[in-house]
C-alpha cells in the first residue's frame, strides 16, 4: 500500500519539477511546480471531439491505457513493505500488462486514419519490442542474484555488498532509468516539446485525444515516470528502515526529474534511425548486469 | 471397442449418403455426422483425461499384427482441442461454404474428406501400432490435401496443395525410416517395441532414432527449416480448413513429439537442448517473417511458426527438466506446451475464421486493400480483436497464462547451478520476450490496417456483417479464451494427467500446495480481475464526467491540410517500414520501384513481394540443382512415339538379359577360381 501512496505523491511533482529545471536551465522562470496537474483537472472537465474516422476502439483505449498503468503500479513494492499486489513473476505481469496499455494506444492511434498518427503508432511499437529483451533479463539477473521471483523478494534481499555489485546497481539504475524514457517517450528517444509531428513518438499518437481522455492519459504519463523511478529506489532501499527509505525515495525521484530536466535542456533528440540501435544497446548492458551476476555468484570455474 | 468401431463406420456411412443428398443437406449430413464422430470420441477423451486410460487391441491382420489402441491423458489432451476446433469449424464452414453451392460435386468431396480427415487424425491420437499409425497419417495428409485444394481451378491453389502433399510425403518418409529401423531389429509394429528397443541399445543410436521421428513430426507441425509447406496452404485452403489445420493439423506433429518423448527412451538432456534450440529460431523466424506479410491468411500461418516456436520451447524446457531431474521444471515446461497448444488452437482458429469472414465481404485478402472494416463489421472485429491481444500473450486473455507458466519454468531453471543452463535460460528468456514484442508489431499493424480507419480501396458495395449463426462458433471461442485467462486453475487442473505421464509422479504435483511454482497461476486469476475491474471503473468514471460535457465529433487533424484522402493513411508496409529496414539481413524482401520524376509528375509504384529466405536456400536452390541436372536427359524425352516403344523393348531386353549376364559373370568368376 505504502508504494502506492509514495509514487501517487511523486508522480503529482515529477513532471512538474523537469518542467522547472528546464525554465531555469533557459534563464526563464517557469509556470508552477504543480501545473501538469491543473492541465490535467482543466482537461477533465473539458468536453470532447472525436474524428469521424475513429471507432469504439478510440474511445474505449485511453481507459485502458490508463487502468493497465494503475494496475502495474499495484505489484511495486516499496523496500520491505510489499506492493498491493505481489506473487511469483510478478514482474512478468508487469511488464505484459503495461504491453496491453501499448497495444491500445498504437491502435487507438490507427484508429484515426492519420498518417502522422500512424507513424507515430509505428515507432511505439517498435521501440518498446526492443526494449523488452532487457527488462526481462535485467529481472532474470536479478533473480538469478536473490534466488526469489517477485517484486518485493527480489528487492528485500538484494543488498549491495562488494565493489562489483556497486557496479551492478549502477548499470541496473541505467537500464531501468533508459526504459523509462522509453516508456515515457523522454529525451533522449523521443521529444515531447518538438513542434514537428514528423519527429515526435508519443505525442503524435495522441493528437486526435481530447478532453477526459487526454487527461487520463497525461495522467498514466506522469504515473508511469513515477513508478520506474521507485523501481530505481528499490534497488537500494532493501534493508534501510522506513524513516531514511522514504525521504531517500522523495530523494531518488527529485533527483531522477531533475537530471531529466537538464538532460533534455542540453541534449538534443537521437536521430530517428539511431534509436533501435540505442535500445539494442540497452540488451547488451543488461546481458553485462547477467553476467556481472554470473561474476558474484562464482558460476565461472 | 464397439464405440471404436461405430467411430470408424461414421466416415464410411458419410461416404455412402453425401454424394445422393441435395447441395445443403451435404454440409449438413457432413456436419452432423462429424458431430457425432466428436461426441463419441471426446467422451473417450474426457474419461482418458480422468486417469482411466483406455486400452484394447484390434486383432488386426497377417501383415499388421494385433493393432494396440490405447487413449491415455496425452491422447485425451489433443482428442478434445481436435473435437472442440473440428466442431466450430465446422459449423462456421456450413455457412463459409454457401458462396461455393453451385459446385455440388466439389462440395461432396469436400465433406467427405472433411469426416475422414477428424477420423484420421483422431486415430493418429489412438493407434500404437506402427503400421497402422503410418496409414492413418497418409489418410491424414490425402484428406488435408483434398481440403486445400477445393478451389483447384485457381493454379496457386493447386500448387501449394502439391507442395503439402510432397512436403507431407517426406515427413512419412522419416517416419517409415523409424518404424523399419526398429521393426527389422524386434519384429514387432507395437510402439512398445520401440520402447523396448530404445531402452536397449547405445544412447547416441536412440538420440538418432529419435532425430528421426522428430524431423517427421516437425515437418507436419512446421517447425523452421520444415516450415515452408505452410504459408502456402493455409492462404490457399478455405478459411474453417485454414483454421483447423492451423488449429489442429499443425498440433498434430506436436502430438507426435510428445508421443515419441513418451515412447522413445533416450538422453532426454540433449533432446531438450535440440529442441528449445530449433523452437527459439522457430518462433523469432516466423513472427519476423509474419510482420512483412502484405496477404492477410499468409500472415497468419507465418504466426502459426512463431507459436509452434512457444510450444516448442515449453517442450524443450520439459524435456530438460526430466533429463536433469528437475521436477519442477519438467511439469511448468510441459504444462505450458500442452496449454498453449490448447490457447493456440483457439485464438488461430477464431483469426482464421475471422479472415474468412473478411475474405466474404471484400473478396481480398490484401491488407494494403482494406481498412475501416470495423464500421461494417464491428463484431468480427472485435472478436478479432481478443484473438490478436491473447495471441500476443497480453492479460487478462489464455495466451498470457501459458507464456506466465513457460517465464515462471524459465525463471525457475536460473536456480540451476552450472552455467550452460543458466545461459540457455536467459537467453530463451529474452528470446520470448523479443517474439512477445514482436507479436505485438505484427498484430496492431494486422488489425489497424484491415479495421481502423478508413478504407484504402473500393470495397464492394455488399460488404457487411456475416451472418448470426456463423459468428456463433467464433463466440464460443472467445468465451474459452476468455475462461482460460479468468480461471486459468480449472484447465491447469484438466492437465495434471496428461504432465504425470512425462514427469513420472502422481498427479497431486500439480497441487499448488506442494509444488510452489504452481502457487504463480492463482494470483494471475485475481490480477486479471482486479484488472478488469480496473477497467470497468475507470470507464464508469468517464461515462460520469463524460455526461455533463459536450461531445462533438470533427474531422482527424490532419496538421494543418484540409482534405486528406485515405491514400494519405498510413499503409501496413510503411508502418513496419523501419522495422524490416533494421531485419534486413533475415528477410528476403522483393522490390519493384518506378519513381516520379519530370516536370509533370508520370505515374509512380512501390511494390514489395517478401519472400522466405530458407525456403529460397532449401527448397529452391536444390530444386534448381536437381533440375539443371535433369535437364542433361530431355533429350530422351523428345516426344516421338517411336522412341517410346523402342525404350520399351531396350527395357525388357535388359531386364530378360540381366539374368543371363549375370549367371555368364558368375560362371566365368568360377573359371578364375578354377585358375
Amino acid at each position: 500500500m505504502l508504494s502506492v501512496i509514495l509514487i501517487v505523491l511523486a508522480a503529482i511533482f515529477f513532471t512538474g519539477i523537469i518542467i522547472r529545471t528546464k525554465s531555469l536551465a533557459s534563464g526563464r522562470k517557469g509556470p508552477g511546480i504543480l501545473q501538469p496537474i491543473w492541465d490535467v483537472i482543466r482537461l477533465f472537465r473539458k468536453g470532447v471531439v472525436y474524428s469521424e474516422t475513429t471507432s469504439f476502439v478510440f474511445q474505449i483505449a485511453p481507459t485502458i491505457y490508463f487502468a493497465t498503468v494503475i494496475m502495474a503500479m499495484l505489484v511495486v513494492p516499496f523496500g520491505q513493505s510489499r506492493g498491493v499486489l505481489s506473487f511469483n513473476g510478478d514482474f512478468i505481469f508487469f511488464a505484459y500488462v503495461l504491453a496491453l496499455g501499448k497495444f491500445f494506444s498504437i491502435i487507438a492511434a490507427m484508429d484515426t486514419g492519420s498518417s502522422f498518427e500512424g507513424m507515430g503508432a509505428s515507432r511505439e511499437a517498435l521501440y518498446s519490442m526492443f526494449a523488452e529483451p532487457a527488462f526481462f533479463i535485467l529481472m532474470g539477473s536479478l533473480a538469478l542474484l536473490s534466488g526469489h521471483t517477485s517484486f518485493h523478494e527480489i528487492f528485500a534481499a538484494l543488498h549491495i555488498g562488494s565493489q562489483i555489485s556497486y557496479a551492478l546497481a549502477a548499470l541496473a539504475t541505467f537500464v531501468l532509468l533508459m526504459i523509462a524514457m522509453i516508456e515515457s517517450s523522454r529525451m533522449p528517444i523521443d521529444d515531447p516539446k518538438t513542434h514537428l509531428e514528423l519527429t515526435m513518438i508519443h505525442e503524435v499518437m495522441i493528437l486526435d485525444n481530447s478532453g477526459f481522455d487526454l487527461g487520463l492519459i497525461f495522467t498514466a504519463g506522469y504515473l508511469k515516470f513515477a513508478i520506474y523511478g521507485a523501481l530505481i529506489v528499490n534497488l537500494f532501499i532493501g534493508v534501510i528502515p522506513f524513516q531514511y527509505a522514504i525521504p531517500s525515495f522523495f530523494a531518488i525521484q527529485f533527483l531522477m526529474a531533475v537530471s531529466i530536466g537538464l538532460i533534455e535542456s542540453f541534449m538534443a533528440r537521437f536521430r530517428m534511425s539511431h534509436n533501435p540501435q540505442f535500445i539494442v544497446a540497452l540488451t547488451s548492458v543488461s546481458l553485462l548486469i547477467f553476467f556481472g551476476v554470473l561474476l558474484i555468484l562464482q558460476k565461472f570455474m | 471397442m464397439n464405440l471404436a468401431i461405430a467411430f470408424l463406420l461414421v466416415p464410411l456411412a458419410g461416404t455412402l449418403l453425401i454424394p445422393f443428398l441435395k447441395v445443403n443437406g451435404k454440409g449438413i449430413a457432413a456436419f452432423s455426422l462429424l458431430f457425432v464422430n466428436a461426441l463419441i470420441s471426446g467422451y473417450l477423451a474426457v474419461q482418458s483425461l480422468q486417469g482411466d486410460a483406455i486400452s484394447f487391441n484390434f486383432p488386426g491382420s497377417y501383415v499388421t499384427g494385433t493393432i494396440p489402441i490405447r487413449i491415455d491423458a496425452l491422447s485425451g489432451w489433443f482428442m478434445l482441442i481436435i473435437n472442440l476446433v473440428f466442431v466450430t469449424g465446422g459449423f462456421y464452414g456450413l455457412f463459409y461454404m454457401k458462396a461455393y453451392k453451385w459446385q455440388a460435386n466439389n462440395l461432396t468431396l469436400h465433406s467427405i474428406s472433411l469426416l475422414f480427415q477428424h477420423a484420421a487424425i483422431v486415430s493418429v491420437c489412438v493407434i500404437q501400432n506402427s503400421l497402422v499409425f503410418l496409414i492413418a497419417w497418409e489418410m491424414l495428409a490425402l484428406a488435408s490435401f483434398l481440403l486445400i485444394i477445393f478451389e483447384h481451378e485457381h493454379i496457386a491453389t493447386l500448387k501449394a496443395g502439391i507442395n503439402y502433399l510432397i512436403q507431407a510425403h517426406f515427413s512419412i518418409i522419416f517416419l517409415m525410416i523409424g518404424f523399419i529401423w526398429v521393426s527389422s531389429k524386434t519384429g514387432s509394429y507395437d510402439f512398445a517395441a520401440i520402447t523396448a528397443y530404445s531402452a536397449s541399445i547405445p544412447a547416441t543410436a536412440s538420440f538418432m532414432l529419435f532425430i528421426l521421428f522428430f524431423i517427421a513430426f516437425a515437418i507436419k507441425a512446421g517447425f523452421v527449416p520444415f516450415h515452408t509447406w505452410l504459408p502456402y496452404a493455409h492462404p490457399a485452403a478455405p478459411s474453417h480448413v485454414s483454421g483447423m489445420m492451423s488449429g489442429v493439423i499443425i498440433k498434430i506433429g506436436i502430438f507426435g513429439i510428445f508421443r515419441m518423448l513418451l515412447v522413445v527412451k533416450t538422453d532426454f538432456t540433449s533432446v531438450g537442448y535440440l529442441i528449445l534450440i530449433v523452437s527459439l529460431i522457430s518462433g523469432l523466424y516466423g513472427v519476423m517473417l509474419a510482420i512483412i506479410q502484405h496477404n492477410l491468411k499468409k500472415l497468419l500461418a507465418y504466426h502459426s511458426i512463431e507459436n509452434i516456436g512457444i510450444i516448442g520451447i515449453g517442450i524443450g524446457i520439459g524435456c530438460i527438466g526430466i533429463g536433469t531431474g528437475n521436477q519442477v521444471l519438467s511439469t511448468l515446461g510441459f504444462a505450458g506446451a500442452l496449454l498453449h497448444t490448447l490457447n493456440h488452437s483457439l485464438f488461430k482458429s477464431l483469426l482464421f475464421y475471422a479472415a474468412g469472414n473478411i475474405y466474404q465481404a471484400t473478396h481480398t485478402m490484401d491488407v494494403e486493400k482494406l481498412g475501416g472494416l470495423i464500421k461494417k463489421m464491428p463484431q468480427t472485429a472485435a472478436l478479432f480483436l481478443i484473438a490478436a491481444i491473447a495471441i500476443c500473450g497480453i492479460p487478462p486473455f489464455n495466451g498470457f497464462v501459458s507464456e506466465f507458466i513457460m517465464y515462471t519454468g524459465l525463471y525457475n531453471w536460473l536456480s540451476d547451478a552450472s552455467l550452460l543452463p543458466l545461459l540457455a535460460a536467459i537467453f530463451s528468456t529474452a528470446g520470448l520476450a523479443l517474439i512477445g514484442g514482436l507479436a505485438m508489431l505484427c498484430f496492431t499493424k494486422a488489425f489497424g490496417v484491415v479495421f481502423l480507419g478508413s478504407a484504402r480501396s473500393e470495397l464492394p458495395h455488399s460488404c457487411k456483417e456475416v451472418p448470426f449463426l456463423q459468428l456463433l462458433p467464433m463466440y464460443l471461442l472467445a468465451v474459452v479464451i476468455v475462461l482460460i485467462g479468468l480461471f486459468p486453475m480449472n484447465f491447469i487442473n484438466l492437465l495434471s494427467q496428461p504432465v504425470s505421464l512425462f514427469t513420472g509422479s502422481v498427479s497431486l504435483d500439480l497441487n499448488p500446495a506442494q509444488v510452489n511454482a504452481f502457487n504463480a497461476i492463482q494470483p494471475i486469476s485475481l490480477a486479471s480481475w482486479i484488472l478488469i475491474l480496473l477497467i470497468l471503473s475507470v470507464f464508469i468514471i468517464r461515462r460520469l464526467v463524460m455526461r455533463r460535457h459536450k461531445i462533438s465529433t470533427g474531422p482527424t487533424w490532419g496538421c494543418g491540410y484540409v482534405a486528406p484522402t485515405p491514400k494519405i493513411q498510413y499503409t501496413a508496409g510503411s508502418f513496419v517500414r523501419t522495422y524490416s529496414k533494421l531485419f534486413a539481413p533475415f528477410l528476403l524482401i522483393g522490390k519493384h520501384e518506378e519513381e516520379i520524376h519530370g516536370v509533370f509528375p508520370s505515374e509512380g509504384k512501390y511494390h514489395t513481394h517478401p519472400y522466405d529466405e530458407i525456403e529460397k536456400l532449401l527448397i529452391d536452390s536444390p530444386l534448381k540443382l536437381n533440375k539443371s541436372f535433369m535437364g542433361r536427359f530431355l533429350f530422351l524425352n523428345n516426344g516421338k512415339l517411336q522412341f517410346y516403344i523402342l525404350y520399351g523393348v531396350l527395357f525388357i531386353l535388359a531386364v530378360i538379359s540381366l539374368p543371363v549376364i549375370s549367371r555368364s559373370i558368375y560362371s566365368f568368376i568360377e573359371f578364375l577360381k578354377q585358375l
